[in-house]
């Protein structure tokens, strides 16, 4: 196996396989990463996925990022405008991959504000947008590029726009089960909610990052099991496909300094 | 006036009206939807008119752009309803941000998909629609407006999505007759045709205007998504929805809202609006932007 590979392209390959068991649904990514993520899913370890060209259209195979010539025809499949995307929301069959400013203990998600009050918030951002729908409606996994306790905060995100594995927030008739937060891949490591209780917990640490570097840059606890992996280096089959999907290498622009995947 | 007053028997309607026509059928405090999303097709010729008018304490229901943007800088806003305010590639509307760091906007926080539910529920004359969307977030919280109930059938609870009633609609499209047939020719004409349906009076420029006879082709007909009679005036505004794109026709003006945003940190929206809307037709205003042939000639985005 090849050192020779980015961090944002083990991203990628870390983020596919959180589609590869979806069967037929809408695979969302928010943001390069995550969108050459579900795109390299969708060429590789689930062709059954669905994607659109972030703007009307249903693809049969997702478009290369960037600018791809007079001469491209993307391989449409259907009209998807925005209020059409929502009716396929509320069926279930969509899985998203966002990327939060905040992320907490349950994993409930925030990108609306920061800080202040709610009325005069410190930092306003985009606002909830479609965060609180997706997370009621389908499964949804977290893109964050940077690990730090800024993101993985304390208490609870300062609005809350997700729904996730709180109790004292669970609504009438739904259980824990209802909430559906797939993995979360970082900069360090790949996680989910499986721990106990649907805690955060480590899965798969990048090559040369330890355990204490994730713990010390998590603002709650996250459960570590007895056996944590390696994430799996990119393959030579990957990296070329990637390489198609993103021509013009957007990718190395996205995570600061470009670092290398292997960082032992 | 809306060309309401030719409404005699044997004549067709015509709705032609001038931006300030339009504008002036705007009273203080009134809720006003605007069409478009985020930096695309926004009615941004009568955005401007309102700059230039005396209207305030508007509350604005949109999925936001530099229209909300522009009308929160200009103190016109009393209350934005709204998922998001962003201008895509600038993900951050710096005057819609400017205003809530200042506290000064009453919001009503959704999600995008509650908005439509808002508006389906005023276009269909029902008080609210039930949905699972807000359960578990801080918008049940943060919005007293938003009642949580049960339901008849189930024994969940449910979020009652109150119907977002407008007074008045603004879009823009890109070809609509004397009558107020509207065409959207993009390949997304957003929720457009919700917004038409959920308000009392509906506004609309539009790039080209066209005789009624062009609807004929099924081609074209086709790509009307509402009647008439949800239409009360159509405005001829060639580039209307610039600096925001009305594609195929047009795309976003990138270096435009760069100077937009960049007004936000060194001048504020004071110079932004002495430098291109103040006392200016809406002529001059695109002579200062490189003209309308410059406006056609704006490329579409890439995603």
């Amino acid at each position: 196996m090849s050192k020779d590979y980015s961090l944002a392209e083990l991203m990628i390959c870390a983020g596919s396989e959180a589609f590869k068991n979806d069967g037929e649904v809408l695979a969302t990514g928010i943001g390069l990463i995550p969108r050459l993520a579900a795109s390299l899913a969708m060429k590789t370890s689930n062709q059954d996925l669905m994607m659109t060209d972030s703007e009307a259209f249903l693809l049969s195979e997702p478009n290369p990022v960037g600018n791809r010539g007079d001469d491209y025809v993307q391989k449409n499949e259907t009209w998807m405008g925005f209020s059409r995307i929502f009716d396929n929301v509320w069926s279930g069959k969509r899985h998203a991959m966002v990327g939060p400013t905040q992320i907490d203990q349950y994993g409930q998600a925030n990108i609306s504000a920061l800080g202040g009050t709610y009325e005069q918030p410190k930092v306003q951002m985009l606002g909830v947008r479609g965060f609180p729908g997706n997370s009621i409606s389908h499964a949804n996994s977290f893109f964050v590029p940077s690990h730090n306790k800024r993101v993985f905060v304390e208490g609870e995100c300062d609005m809350v726009a997700s729904i996730g594995y709180n109790p004292a927030r669970l609504p009438k008739g739904y259980s824990l089960d209802d909430v559906d937060i797939r993995l979360v891949i970082t900069d360090l490591c790949v996680m989910d909610w499986n721990g106990p209780d649907h805690q955060l917990q480590l899965v798969s640490l990048h090559p040369g990052i330890t355990v204490e570097q994730v713990l010390e840059n998590t603002g709650f606890d996250v459960h570590v099991p007895d056996s944590v992996g390696v994430t799996t280096a990119p393959t030579a089959e990957q990296l070329e496909v990637i390489r198609a999907l993103d021509p013009h290498d957007l990718r190395s622009k996205q995570l600061k300094d470009n670092p290398p995947g292997d960082r032992s | 006036m809306a060309g309401n007053e030719f409404n005699k028997k044997g004549v067709a309607m015509d709705k032609r009206m001038t931006t300030a026509d339009i504008v002036g059928e705007l009273r203080d405090g009134m809720t006003i939807g605007i069409g478009g999303w985020g930096p695309r097709r926004k009615p941004m010729a009568l955005i401007r008119e309102i700059l230039r008018s005396d209207v305030k304490d508007l509350t604005i229901v949109a999925y936001g752009g530099a229209d909300v943007g522009m009308l929160c800088a200009a103190g016109k806003v009393k209350k934005v309803i709204f998922a998001f305010v962003s201008l895509d590639f600038i993900p951050l509307e710096p005057y819609f941000r400017q205003a809530r760091q200042k506290g000064e906007i009453e919001t009503m926080e959704i999600d995008e998909g509650m908005m439509l539910l808002g508006l389906r529920a005023a276009a269909w004359g029902c008080p609210y629609i039930p949905t699972q969307i807000g359960l578990g977030t801080d918008v049940v919280k943060v919005n007293p407006e938003l009642k949580v109930i049960d339901s008849p059938y189930d024994e969940k609870e449910w979020v009652a999505m109150p119907a977002l009633k407008l007074d008045v609609s603004l879009l823009h499209v890109d070809r609509a007759d004397e009558r107020g047939v509207c065409q959207i020719k993009g390949n997304d004409h957003y929720m457009d045709d919700w917004f038409a349906r959920a308000a009392d009076k509906t506004f609309v420029t539009c790039d080209e205007l066209v005789d009624s006879d062009y609807f004929n082709n099924p081609e074209e007909s086709r790509y009307v998504y509402w009647e008439r009679s949800m239409t009360s005036g159509v405005s001829l505004v060639p580039g209307g929805a610039h600096p925001s794109s009305c594609t195929p026709l047009y795309g976003f003006d990138v270096k435009h809202f760069k100077e937009y945003n960049a007004s936000a940190k060194e001048g504020g929206f004071e110079a932004y609006y002495e430098k291109f809307i103040k006392g200016s037709t809406e002529e001059e205003y695109q002579a200062k932007v490189g003209g309308l042939e410059a406006i056609k000639q704006l490329p579409m985005p890439v995603y």
